[in-house]
């Protein structure tokens, strides 16, 4: 059992896009929640394989989508300092602040560094004891742990010139905030596996009870994918809405009790600034009382204020599942790939780049 | 389209920036017929004979990786952008651009790589320059070089030459070059098991195909950018489409691995030995048979076709059965968590 | 939102630990998993976020390929 090549066996997945046609009986919009289904979907070319009348929306679970611009000109103004690395996902390196990107910054002599693992920055930050290695902090409940452990080890190895610049999300209240608007019609979730490998697939109980929506949680191979579309279908059809767990090998009920653990003791819960979404109460993560000798914003004094966003971009509305990538005026003119406006275009598997470069005919 | 004032790296990883950075900047000033047509190497004429001649620039990081050096590139790359153009590869000029503080062991060390690539692959290198530039003023060793080779008569390739109907080979499998640079970049704590980079001369192994058929259309060694952009250029003809299947490609299992890891596409992988051909269909079985039969050609492969339909298209069909459309992206691909 | 790849364990000491994937390995950190040599865990950002079970892994396919062959036999029973 190798975990990849099983699941995306053909005979299989078409099988179970077969099925799904059989069962759909009606028009159904589904939300992929997290932004790696998306980039899987898409890679798979899933869409040929499935009915018309069945609409997959894309939604906010992409760190980079949601990451205000607040954030970005805060990363980008410590840039500015010369003893200062900033090290990064590269997700972020592109994304467009409110005047310049990481990646302008670098062309200008900044000293921007791509890491894989965040206890490669810290690693960083060892090695050049007399610069300041400030860590870009996003992503969700997958990577939120992986950064904790890194700040436990900054303070362990007193690592003093290495901090974190929190801006972790977290996924339930996001989803809350959606079912909450009003111009959103989703039938059901097709929730994050590796977001519910932490936090468990009991999270997703209340919105089964409060809002009757089905959330099927899902691996990302196509068989995983679609095997959970299946099931979504199912329950839209039989009007019985339940949370079951599509990926049992890898999510649990109540999710990674050490990395949750973790996550508690060097992060606390605050209100969250989301890109499109505005402010969710405490949907975001900063550094705990205990640890906020290692908070950017504490140390180099930082206050990230969001300005009205006046380019006409609508991004926001995009990532509610409110309109197609194609209604927004910016698209594929002002806002391309090599020149984006907003997060779902910069962002490789976000909902505007997605459409741009894998837009079915 | 906005221009941007500032040159980023982007700029430089052979997709859509380096392209219109090219038009924008570069061929809007220098005219010549033969630069428009943008091909691996120039073909001018002089005399009664038609002579090949490209020029590129090393500034690979870092200098050594597993198979090999930058000097073992800068003499392949080059003798590969006159082998794809159906020249015979003669003569390299070679430009050192040297940071000082370099150590002269390490430059001793290219200068035999290159030594020795240049026998392997029956090129000479004629002239050269050396220069020193201050500390901080080149990251450690830049290789500039020019090749000139000669093109016989009745070789044609070229993208105009392309029908519907070719079919797309590539040599062998894509995207070893590239990681296997990225794994030699300790950084990124990844460790290889046997992948070398595949920088190869590939002109004999051109040689073997052009000479024995007449079907070839037309060639290009996949070079930055990788498969990808090599056939976004091609089918930006206008003329015809471009289809691929996902499971005809080879890759190789690590590079395959490491894609997985760091969330990278292979097909935007850099390669240095390796050659796209889209050949007349009724040969392409038999072109694989030749290829395969020399060791740079082992895992060659059919890949796809040329069709008709949706002109300026490159399709990929996936392993489940679905497409997606293949485009040119705007910088390197970068490891990301989503 | 997460790029996790399956590894297999093949060294473990303390909390770190070295995986492997199709010939490439890799230094990570094992804090979160009880895994040890021979097991699969999923890799993100360089840390094991959860041991995989092969035999969850085993059963979701059996359910997959049920939730196909059981419907197709109703299609069966349907038709005239």
């Amino acid at each position: 059992m190798k975990y990849v090549e099983e699941y995306r066996q053909k005979e299989l997945v078409l099988g179970l896009a077969d099925e799904i046609a059989a069962k759909l009986d009606r028009p159904v919009t589904l939300m992929e929640v997290c932004g790696t289904h998306t980039m899987a979907i898409h890679r798979h070319g899933m869409l040929d394989v499935l009915p018309r009348q069945l609409k997959l929306l894309s939604g906010p679970g992409c760190p980079v989508c949601v990451t205000p611009t607040s954030f970005i000109d805060a990363a980008i103004d410590l840039s500015r300092g010369g003893d200062v690395t900033i090290a990064t996902f590269g997700d972020l390196v592109r994304v467009p602040g409110s005047a310049s990107s990481l990646e302008r910054r670098k062309a200008e002599g900044a000293d921007v560094v791509t890491v894989y693992s965040p206890l490669d920055a810290l690693s960083l930050a060892q090695q050049h004891p007399y610069r300041q290695t400030v860590f870009l902090g996003i992503g969700f409940e997958t990577t939120a742990p992986t950064i904790a452990v890194s700040v436990r080890e900054a303070s362990k190895r007193a690592v003093r010139n290495f901090s974190v610049l929190a801006g972790n999300k977290l996924v339930p209240p996001a989803l809350r905030a959606l079912l909450q608007s009003k111009d959103v019609k989703i039938d059901g979730f097709i929730c994050p596996g590796h977001v519910s490998t932490i936090i468990g697939a009991r999270v997703y109980e209340p919105v089964v009870t409060e809002f009757s929506v089905p959330c099927v949680v899902a691996g990302f191979e196509p068989a995983d994918i679609l095997a959970a579309v299946l099931m979504l279908v199912e329950m839209v059809v039989s009007g019985k809405p339940q949370v079951r767990n599509a990926y049992p090998r890898a999510v649990t009920r109540d999710g990674n009790r050490a990395a949750l653990a973790c996550m508690n003791e060097v992060f606390r819960i605050e209100d969250s600034s989301w890109r499109g979404l505005g402010t969710i109460p405490s949907s975001g993560l900063g550094l705990a009382h205990a640890y906020r000798e290692f908070d950017a914003r504490e140390r180099f004094g930082l206050v990230m204020r969001d300005k009205h966003d006046t380019s006409g971009c609508r991004c926001g509305d995009v990532l509610r599942g409110a309109i197609e990538p194609g209604k927004c005026p910016l698209f594929a003119e002002q806002c391309t790939p090599e020149h984006p406006v907003g997060p779902c275009m910069v962002s490789s598997e976000g909902t505007c780049a997605a459409h741009y470069k894998y837009k079915r005919r | 389209m906005r221009r941007d004032d500032k040159i980023i790296l982007a700029h430089g990883s052979g997709g859509k920036l380096t392209r219109s950075l090219v038009s924008e900047t570069f061929l809007k000033k220098f005219t010549h017929p033969a630069l428009a047509e943008l091909d691996d190497a120039a073909r001018v004429r002089i005399g009664s004979d038609r002579i090949c001649f490209t020029t590129d620039s090393y500034v690979v990081k870092p200098l050594f990786f597993p198979g090999g050096d930058i000097g073992t590139l800068a003499v392949y790359g080059t003798v590969n952008d006159l082998a794809v153009m159906g020249a015979e590869p003669l003569y390299i000029s070679c430009g050192f651009i040297v940071e000082e503080g370099l150590e002269l062991s390490l430059l001793d060390r290219i200068a035999d790589s290159m030594a020795e690539a240049c026998r392997i692959a029956n090129v000479s290198i004629v002239t050269g320059d050396t220069k020193v530039v201050e500390s901080g003023s080149a990251d450690q060793l830049f290789i500039n070089t020019t090749g000139v080779g000669l093109l016989p008569k009745g070789r044609e390739f070229g993208i105009e030459r392309i029908v519907p109907g070719n079919r797309v080979i590539v040599s062998g499998t894509i995207g070893d070059h590239a990681i296997a640079v990225l794994a030699a970049r300790e950084d990124l704590g990844l460790k290889l098991d046997d992948l070398t980079t595949d920088c190869a001369p590939v002109n004999g192994l051109v040689r073997k195909v052009i000479d024995r058929f007449d079907g070839v259309k037309f060639m290009r060694d996949p070079t930055r950018g990788g498969l990808a952009t090599v056939l976004c250029e091609i089918a930006e003809s206008g003329r015809f489409s471009v289809h691929i299947w996902d499971e005809e490609i080879p890759v190789h299992r690590e590079v395959k691995g490491i894609c997985e890891i760091l969330g990278f596409d292979p097909l935007y992988l850099a390669n240095e030995g390796k050659v796209v051909m889209i050949v007349d269909g009724k040969i392409a079985d038999e072109v694989c048979d030749v290829l395969r039969s020399d060791p740079l050609g082992v895992n060659a492969a059919v890949i796809g076709e040329i069709r008709a339909d949706n002109p300026g298209d490159v399709v990929l069909h996936t392993v489940i059965g679905g497409s997606r459309l293949i485009k040119m992206l705007a910088g390197d691909q970068l490891p990301r968590i989503c | 939102m997460c790029l996790a790849v399956p590894m297999k364990v093949i060294k473990r000491e303390g909390d770190r630990g070295i995986v492997e994937l199709e010939g490439v390995t890799r230094e990570v950190a094992l804090h979160f998993v009880d895994a040890h040599v021979g097991d699969y865990v999923l890799i993100h950002a360089g840390f094991a976020i959860q041991k995989l079970d092969e035999e969850s892994a085993l059963e979701t396919l059996d359910l997959f390929r049920e939730m196909v062959a059981h419907d197709q036999e109703d299609d069966a029973r349907e038709s005239p």
